[in-house]
C-alpha cells in the first residue's frame, strides 16, 4: 500500500491529502503512542472477549464498566490532593496513590459488571430468552448507565489531572520514548500475560473454557455455570478499571459521562480483529488497531480519520479472515 | 494454587511499573513549575493602560437637555451559559449613564436591559421588541457573533444604531447593514497582530498552529498563518470535544517548534496545553480571547504558565477612575473583559445625545460621523462599521491570573 501512496502529489485544501514525509518523520512517536492506546484498547477488549466466549454475547455495557472505572480513578486522585498541575509528592508517596487507584478502580469496575450481571443479564438467562433480547438489554444498560452519570456529574468533562510528569526514559531513533507509555505499555502487558496464563492453568480457568466449549457438559461435569458466568464478568470488569487508570494517566481529561463509548467500541473492535473469544486476539487486536489508528492519522493529516482508518482495515482484514486473525478460541486448548 | 501465583504476579507488575514512573517522575527537576524554562521569552506585565488625553466621558459638559423618555438599551446575555460577559458589559454601559445623568441634570437618559441568554435562537424575540420601543434611540449589542448576525435586519428595518462591544466574526460587517457598528478589532485584526508577536516580541522561529474546527478558530487561524511566513513550520487541525493531542503534539515536537498559536476556545485549549507540557515542550504557548478565560488555567494548572494571550480588549481594570467606578456599579467586582468596550459605545451614545441628536435618524448619523477618543482607543468607523485603527492587547499567566502585557502587533 505505502510505495503506492508515494507518488500521490500531496493535495492542498482538499478533505483528504495523503502526507508521507510526515508519517516518516513521526513513524516512531506514533508507534509509541499507538501501542500506549493498543495497550488500553487491548485491556478492555479482553473483557469483551471473556463474556463473548463465554455467553455469546457482546456486551455493549462494558464501556460504561470503563468509565465508572475512570470516574473511580478520579475521585480517589482527587481526593488526595491530585490537580491539574504535577504533584509535588516523592516518588513512593506517587505510586503509592496510583496503586490505591488502581484498586479503587478495579474494584468500582467489577462491582459494576457483577451488579450489571446480576440486574440485566441473570433474569433473562433464568427465563432462556433469546440472544437478540440480550443484545438489547446490553444497549439499554449502557445507556442507562451513560445517562445515569450524565445526571450526576453533568456535560463536562472532569478536571484533568496530572498523575506524574512522563518523563524521558530512552530515545529509539530519534525519538523519545517517556515514562507514561512505557508504564502503560509494560503494565498492561503483564497483566494480559496473567490473565492468559490463569486462564490456561488456573481451575477457575479451564472452568471459563469448559463453558465456553460446552456449557451444557460442563454443567455435566461438575462445573458451576452460573459461578463461572460471574467470575468473567468480575475479571473483565478489574481488566476495564486497571485500563481506566492508564486511560486518565494518558488522556487526563477523558473523564466524562459519553467518555467510554468510543473506545468500548474501539476495544470490541480490538476483540473482533484479534478473533472475538480470544484472549491473545485481544491483545494482538488492540495493539493492531491503535498503531493502525495512528498512523492513520498521521497520514492524513487529522485526528478525525483515526477511527475512520482503523475501521477500515478492520473491515478488509476480516473479508480476508471473517473469524478475526488468530481465531475465536476461548474454548479451545490453546486459548 | 495458580490463583495465588497469579495474583502475585499482577501485584509485581504494578508495582514494577508504578516504580518506574515515580523513578521517572524523580528524575526530571522540573516538577514544580514550566516558567523560566528555556524556550519562554518573559515579557514584563504592565501596571497601566495610556488614556488619551483628551478622551471623550460621559459627563460631558453638563450642560445637556433632552426629553425624559431618552432611552438607550442593552441587548444581549443577562442569563444563560456566557451570561458573564453580558454583566461584564452591561455593568460597562450603566456606570456610562450614571455618570451622565449625575453630571447632567437636565438630561436623565434612562437604561433599559433585554436579555438574549446570548443565545441567536432566542435573541430575535427581545430585539423585535426592542426595537419597536420609540423612546430606544440607540443600543449596545449584541455581544456575540451569532446573535449579532441574527438580529442585524431586524436593526437595519428600523433604523436603529447599535454598537457591538465584543463580536469579532469579520463577516458581520459584510452584510451590508448601515446600522451595525463594533466597538474593536475584529478577528481579521487579532490574527495579523498574533503573528506579529510571535515572530516580534516573542521572538519565536519556528512558530506550529493548531486550530479547531469552529468558524472562528478556522477563519483566526487562517489570518495568523498569513502573517507568520516562513516562520510557519506547520499546521495542524483538532475537532471540538476533541481529548487527545498526542499525534498533533509529536508532529509539533519533531518539527522542533518553538511556540505553538492554538486557535480555539480554551475547552480544547487546556487539555492541549497540559499534554503539550506533560511531553516535555519548553516553547510559548500563544492563544487568542477564546482561550483567555480563567478556566483555562484552571484547567491546564501548572502547564498554563508558558501561555500568552491576544485579545482585541482593552484592560480596563488599569484605568483608576474607570475601575473604581465599575466597582461602584458591579458591587465590587473588577472590571471583566469587554467592560470598557461597553462603556466607551455608551458614551459615544451618550454624547451624541447630547449634542442635541436626539431621534434615530441623527443619533445614527453622529456615530457614522464619529471621531474621537474613547477611554480605550480612537474611535472612528469606515463606511462598513468597522473601527479604522483597532487595538490588540496581549496577555500572559502569571501567578496564576491573566495580566495584561500592553499592545501588540503595532
Amino acid at each position: 500500500m505505502l510505495p503506492l501512496l508515494v507518488h500521490l502529489p500531496p493535495m492542498e485544501n482538499d478533505w483528504i491529502s495523503f502526507d508521507v514525509p510526515s508519517l516518516m518523520e513521526n513513524f516512531w512517536s506514533a508507534t509509541f503512542d499507538g501501542l500506549t492506546f493498543g495497550a488500553i484498547y487491548a485491556l478492555v477488549a479482553l473483557g469483551y472477549t471473556l463474556v463473548y466466549g463465554v455467553l455469546n454475547l457482546i456486551n455493549f455495557a462494558h464501556s460504561e464498566v470503563f468509565i465508572v472505572g475512570c470516574y473511580a480513578v478520579f475521585f480517589t486522585l482527587s481526593n488526595l490532593g491530585f490537580g491539574p498541575s504535577a504533584p509535588r509528592l516523592d516518588i513512593w508517596a506517587i505510586i503509592l496513590n496510583l496503586l490505591l487507584a488502581l484498586v479503587v478502580a478495579m474494584i468500582a469496575s467489577a462491582l459494576t459488571a457483577f451488579v450489571l450481571e446480576r440486574v440485566a443479564y441473570k433474569p433473562l438467562r433464568k427465563r432462556n430468552a433469546p440472544r437478540l433480547v440480550f443484545l438489547i438489554t446490553a444497549i439499554g444498560a449502557s445507556f442507562t448507565i451513560q445517562y445515569l452519570i450524565y445526571l450526576w456529574r453533568g456535560p463536562s468533562p472532569e478536571l484533568a489531572l496530572t498523575m506524574f510528569r512522563p518523563t524521558p526514559i530512552f530515545d529509539v531513533f530519534g525519538t523519545i520514548v517517556d515514562s507514561q507509555q512505557l508504564v502503560i505499555i509494560i503494565a498492561a502487558v503483564i497483566m494480559m500475560v496473567g490473565t492468559e496464563r490463569f486462564i490456561r492453568k488456573s481451575r477457575t480457568g479451564r472452568g471459563i473454557r469448559a463453558v465456553a466449549q460446552d456449557p451444557d457438559t460442563a454443567t455435566l461435569m461438575g462445573v458451576n455455570k452460573e459461578r463461572i458466568i460471574i467470575t468473567t464478568f468480575v475479571i473483565g470488569g478489574l481488566l476495564a478499571g486497571a485500563a481506566a487508570l492508564f486511560y486518565v494517566m494518558k488522556i487526563p481529561s477523558g473523564v466524562q459521562y459519553s467518555g467510554g463509548f468510543v473506545l468500548g467500541i474501539k476495544a470490541f473492535a480490538a476483540a473482533v480483529l484479534g478473533g472475538i473469544g480470544n484472549v491473545r486476539g485481544a491483545l494482538l487486536g488492540g495493539l493492531l488497531l491503535g498503531l493502525i489508528g495512528n498512523y492513520g492519522q498521521i497520514l492524513l493529516g487529522n485526528s478525525q480519520w483515526t477511527d475512520v482508518v482503523a475501521f477500515v482495515v478492520l473491515v478488509l482484514v476480516l473479508l480476508l479472515r471473517p473469524q478475526g486473525i488468530l481465531g475465536s478460541a476461548l474454548g479451545r486448548s490453546k486459548a | 494454587m495458580y490463583r495465588k501465583k497469579v495474583i502475585t504476579a499482577w501485584a509485581a507488575a504494578a508495582t514494577l511499573t508504578l516504580a518506574l514512573s515515580g523513578c521517572a517522575n524523580q528524575a526530571g527537576p522540573t516538577t514544580t513549575d514550566t516558567s523560566g524554562t528555556s524556550g519562554k521569552v518573559n515579557i514584563p506585565s504592565i501596571s497601566k493602560v495610556d488614556v488619551p488625553s483628551g478622551a471623550v466621558l460621559p459627563k460631558g459638559d453638563g450642560k445637556a437637555t433632552c426629553p425624559a423618555t431618552t432611552t438607550l438599551a442593552y441587548a444581549g446575555a443577562q442569563t444563560g451559559p456566557n451570561a458573564q460577559l453580558g454583566i461584564n458589559i452591561f455593568n460597562g454601559i450603566q456606570l456610562a449613564i450614571n455618570q451622565h445623568n449625575a453630571a447632567n441634570p437636565g438630561c436623565q437618559v434612562q437604561f433599559k436591559k433585554f436579555d438574549t441568554e446570548g443565545d441567536p435562537n432566542k435573541a430575535t424575540g427581545p430585539v423585535t421588541q426592542l426595537v419597536s420601543e420609540a423612546d430606544i434611540v440607540g443600543v449596545i449589542g449584541l455581544p456575540f457573533s451569532g446573535e449579532s448576525k441574527a438580529t442585524g435586519n431586524i436593526f437595519e428595518q428600523k433604523g436603529l444604531v447599535h454598537i457591538t462591544p465584543s463580536a469579532t466574526n469579520p463577516g458581520l460587517t459584510e452584510n451590508g447593514w448601515t446600522t451595525f457598528f463594533r466597538g474593536l478589532g475584529n478577528d481579521a485584526v487579532q490574527g495579523p497582530a498574533a503573528a506579529k508577536f510571535l515572530t516580534g516580541k516573542l521572538g519565536a522561529k519556528k512558530v506550529y498552529l493548531v486550530q479547531d474546527d469552529s468558524d472562528y478558530g478556522i477563519g483566526l487561524g487562517t489570518s495568523t498563518s498569513a502573517g507568520l511566513g516562513s516562520a510557519l513550520v506547520g499546521t495542524e487541525k483538532v475537532t471540538t470535544g476533541q481529548k487527545d493531542f498526542s499525534a498533533v503534539i509529536s508532529k509539533i515536537m519533531n518539527a522542533k517548534a518553538d511556540a505553538v498559536f492554538y486557535s480555539g476556545y480554551y475547552a480544547e485549549g487546556a487539555p492541549f496545553d497540559q499534554q503539550l507540557s506533560g511531553k516535555g515542550f519548553t516553547g510559548t504557548f500563544v492563544a487568542p480571547d477564546g482561550v483567555k478565560d480563567d478556566q483555562f488555567i484552571k484547567q491546564a494548572g501548572d502547564a498554563s504558565n508558558n501561555a500568552y494571550f491576544t485579545c482585541p480588549c482593552i484592560p480596563g481594570e488599569l484605568i483608576p477612575d474607570f475601575a473604581s467606578g465599575y466597582k461602584e456599579v458591579s458591587k465590587g467586582t473588577e472590571p471583566g473583559t469587554y467592560s470598557i468596550e461597553g462603556y466607551d459605545a455608551a458614551t459615544v451614545l451618550l454624547s451624541g445625545i447630547d449634542a442635541g441628536k436626539q431621534s434615530r435618524a441623527d443619533l445614527l448619523s453622529w456615530v457614522k460621523a464619529y471621531d474621537k477618543d474613547g477611554l480605550s482607543k480612537h474611535l472612528k468607523w469606515d463606511a462598513k462599521g468597522e473601527l479604522q485603527a483597532p487595538t490588540v492587547y496581549g496577555y500572559k499567566v502569571e501567578n496564576g491570573k491573566i495580566v495584561p502585557i500592553g499592545p501588540i502587533g503595532e
